[in-house]
């Protein structure tokens, strides 16, 4: 393993890790707030009981969100001082903004967890909202840093190095809100069908129980209602990738040629020496029409470009295909429930249906992490699009193999650690309950 | 040399203080958790997860904001740092990571959990493991071994030199018993029951005494290990009176101690904590990092940096109320369990 390859390798591992800690912490205090909102509102204990529930389990995946983020803001500079640099000055923006929100997120978190007691309970359910709202907004920060890595901005390049920068207009750069909408739609969508799908399990095995029921209900909304704008963001990211970053575009769709009137293509698998893509499913004139509104429209093809300056294309392909698979399940399923609940005015709750609900409880977080893949592989050479190459970046320090392992090893046992103590939260909530009804 | 270099400095060095007088007196908990013994062992954990359970994490977010302001406003500085220093840096994330995370499984497991001993050990032991290796970091920067090459201004590759050394280490350990002082005082205070107070007075005198012995052994070997820091500790005009001051409020938290007076323990150990702190960021003025980076040629373009201390300024007012509120909660005369 060369000691890029190492510290690619880490960086990735560490983001794949923390995403899904992130995006728990953005969508799991909307579901806590739900839950005492109606507590509030009906007195109805059951509800406390679930906001409870809910808050301990959030507890648990923010502290690993927060610990694994650390380790995030360090590996910047100890796998890629050379970016950090280039960069730090121009993103510094957004990063410090996040540190305010990463402030307000934990004040407010640590009054919701350890207040129950100590505040009133109006001023407690406002917690959970500046909870809430200060996760999104983290998750907002830190993510026009990424879209100003696709798509630089607020800065010129004298002699090699960045000059006259506008830390403001960095900030707002081409990407940010296309890329900031997409992942915030995500978050709710990969939260709220994780959810759904753990209490459509429970249901099935105790389809009596009305703290899984209600628990199933309130995630299921948020989740299917996010998932309907899942391909609306998703197709808004697209037209913007395909602008601003062409051969990722080109990589994402495997096509090779220049052509008008592009087909979609799914599946099938790109043969980056033939420069061709065997056995795929072509819809003619789709991706024109898609992304352009005009089937006769242009799109370039792969070979445009030189090989050093493509990504590699088979994972970029296969990263995209399973995003866009997994996000149309989600959105049909969203439909379907919509409709069915439409029909019998109440949240459907036919086994078959719960079935499917657990079917999909991991699809979103699958679509999370490709998406990623996506984005941070599809952008390959380059660190910044078009200006600093990754492998100009990386920090002389050998042996990174040695970190790589080290934290794979700590992120390997932390998330067994984690499904075990969720795994034994949900099963014991269910028998308190069962205790309770029991008595 | 204009205004906005030292601001930023002053930023960054005010928030490593807040971090070392919140976070790093979590860790100092830890410590005491390990350490707990007697008939009172089970009550002093209590208090200590007790005291640290709200607020470990808003405290830990001041490590974010110290990285933060390093790489936008002193990338350079950050780049050389976490270059050099990458073993210690790395041995330190492992220890934030087990840390944090045995803290939260050992508050949120169920009751009956079988690994309760395993998180305790776990968070307790890298409560003690951590705070040496921030320290060897911060002896590092002082130490002047992290170069880098005047005609390329690249970072000399070295990953071993800088922090593996007597001064170094000196300071690692000195940090440990600083933070663990801290938060034997602040225990003081957040203990009910007397004769908690007691232990955690005893505990607190011992550390102390431990952190002057320290000191000393840091300043004997600043001679050879960090000598740019000794001339700044010894020679400078503000130094004398400075070190007065430093000694002044250590004498006076000891004291308190001695006479139970316990809120005025606490405010003087912070005093104490945060003039070693600023006695060594005076010392290494204007260098950023001994002896190849000062403030100035470090620092980002002055608009970045305008920008910086606008968004630290803006963001205060936010935090502070929300940090005051927070507080109040849970460290307020009403907070009584
Ligand atoms: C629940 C998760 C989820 C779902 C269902 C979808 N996506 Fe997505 N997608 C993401 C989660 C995600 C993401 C992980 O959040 C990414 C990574 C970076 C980003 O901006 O969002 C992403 C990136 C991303 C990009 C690349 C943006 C870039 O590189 O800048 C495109 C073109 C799409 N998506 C398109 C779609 C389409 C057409 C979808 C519809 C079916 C879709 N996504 C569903
Ligand atoms: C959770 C979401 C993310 C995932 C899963 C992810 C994934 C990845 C992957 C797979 C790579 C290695 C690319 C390769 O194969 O060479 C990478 C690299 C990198 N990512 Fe991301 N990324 C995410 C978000 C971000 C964000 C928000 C930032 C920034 C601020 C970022 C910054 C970087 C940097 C600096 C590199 C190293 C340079 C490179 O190889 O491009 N990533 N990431
Ligand atoms: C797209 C990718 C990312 C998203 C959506 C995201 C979002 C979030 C959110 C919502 C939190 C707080 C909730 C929680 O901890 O569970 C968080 C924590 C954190 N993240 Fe990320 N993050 C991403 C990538 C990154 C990157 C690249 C960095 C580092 C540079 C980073 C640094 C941190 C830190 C330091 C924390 C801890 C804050 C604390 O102590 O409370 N994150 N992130």
């Amino acid at each position: 393993m060369t000691d890029l390859f190492a510290a690619r390798s880490q960086m990735a591992m560490s983001l794949a890790f923390h995403i899904l800690f992130a995006v728990a912490g953005i969508g799991m205090p909307l579901l806590m707030c739900t839950a005492e909102g109606r507590w509030l509102r009906t007195r109805d204990p059951l509800y406390l009981q679930l906001a409870k529930q809910w808050a301990k389990g959030t507890a648990v995946l923010f502290a690993v969100g927060a610990v694994s983020g650390t380790v995030l803001s360090f590996e910047l500079g100890l796998l890629w001082p050379g970016f950090m640099a280039y960069a730090g000055p121009i993103i510094g923006m957004p990063f410090s903004l996040e540190g305010f929100a990463f402030f307000l997120e934990a004040i407010f978190l640590g009054i919701y967890l350890y207040g129950w007691e100590r505040v009133a309970p109006r001023l407690h359910w406002a917690a959970g909202w500046g909870v809430a709202v200060s996760g999104a907004l983290s998750g907002v920060f830190v993510v026009t840093a990424n879209a100003w890595m696709n798509a630089p901005a607020g800065f010129e390049v004298v002699d090699g190095k960045p000059r006259n920068i506008d830390p403001i207009a960095a900030m707002f750069n081409p990407a940010a809100l296309t890329e900031t909408l997409h992942v915030l739609v995500a978050a709710y969508i990969a939260v709220g069908f994780a959810v759904a799908g753990i209490h459509a399990w429970m249901l099935l095995h105790h389809p009596r129980d009305p703290l899984h029921r209600s628990a199933y209900a309130i995630a299921l909304t948020l989740g299917a209602v996010a998932a309907l704008f899942g391909p609306v963001t998703g197709d808004m990211s697209a037209k913007h990738v395909a602008r601003y970053q062409p051969v990722k575009f080109a990589a994402m769709e495997a096509l090779w040629e220049t052509e008008r009137g592009a087909p979609f293509t799914i599946g099938g698998w790109p043969d980056e020496a033939a420069e061709v893509t065997r056995g795929a499913i072509e819809i003619p004139y789709l991706l024109s029409a898609l992304t352009y509104l005009d089937p006769r429209a242009e799109i370039k093809g792969l070979k445009a470009w030189p090989r050093e300056e493509r990504p590699p294309v088979a994972i970029v392909h296969w990263a995209f295909t399973l995003m866009v698979a997994c996000g149309t399940a989600l959105a049909g399923t969203a439909v379907l429930g919509g409709g069915l609940a439409w029909r019998r005015r109440a949240v459907p709750t036919a086994r078959w249906f719960l079935w499917l609900v657990v079917a999909c409880g991991p699809l979103g977080m699958l679509a999370l992490e490709a998406g990623w893949t996506v984005t941070e592989v599809g952008r390959q050479p380059w660190v910044v699009q078009g200006f600093l190459r990754t492998a100009d970046a990386v920090t002389p320090m050998p042996w990174l193999v040695v970190p790589f392992t080290l934290f794979t090893l700590l992120y390997l046992m932390l998330a067994a650690i984690v499904v075990v103590l969720l795994r034994r939260q949900v099963a014991a909530s269910a028998a308190l309950h069962g205790n309770r009804s029991n008595a | 040399m204009g205004w906005l270099e030292p601001a930023a400095a002053g930023a960054l060095f005010a928030a490593l203080t807040i971090y070392a007088l919140s976070g790093g007196a979590d860790f100092g908990g830890g410590v005491w958790d390990l350490l707990a013994r007697g008939p009172r062992a089970e009550a002093q954990r209590r208090t200590i997860a007790h005291a640290i359970g709200p607020i470990w994490e808003t405290n830990h977010v001041w490590m974010i904001v110290v990285v933060v302001i390093l790489f936008t406003g002193f990338p350079r500085a950050f780049a050389a740092v976490s270059i050099t220093l990458h073993i210690p840096i790395t041995l330190a994330l492992i220890g934030i990571v087990l840390r944090g995370s045995a803290f939260v499984f050992r508050s949120f497991d169920t009751p009956e959990g079988r690994f309760r001993r395993r998180w305790s050990l776990t968070f307790a032991g890298a409560s003690v493991m951590t705070p040496p290796f921030l320290g060897m970091v911060v002896g590092a920067v002082a130490s002047g071994r992290i170069r880098t090459d005047p005609a390329t201004g690249r970072v000399v590759p070295e990953f071993f030199h800088a922090w593996l050394a007597p001064f170094p280490i000196a300071v690692g350990l000195f940090t440990l018993a600083l933070f663990a002082f801290l938060a034997a005082v602040y225990l003081t205070v957040e203990a009910r029951e007397r004769e908690l107070q007691e232990d955690f007075r005893i505990r607190a005198l011992g550390a102390a005494v431990l952190v002057g012995v320290l000191a000393l052994v840091c300043f004997l070997l600043s001679d050879q290990g960090a000598p740019l820091i000794r001339q700044g500790l010894g020679r400078e005009r503000w130094s004398l009176p400075f070190h007065a001051l430093t000694g002044l409020a250590a004498l006076g938290a000891m004291l308190s101690l001695w006479r139970r007076d316990y809120l005025w323990a606490r405010r003087l150990a912070m005093a104490q904590a945060a003039l070693i702190l600023w006695g060594w960021a005076l010392a290494q003025a204007p260098f950023l990092v001994v002896p190849d980076l000062t403030v100035t040629s470090a620092a980002a373009p002055p608009n970045v940096l305008a920008t910086l201390l606008t968004v630290l300024g803006a963001g205060a007012v936010v935090l502070v109320p929300a940090l005051w509120y927070l507080y109040a909660v849970f460290k307020g005369r009403g907070a009584a369990r």
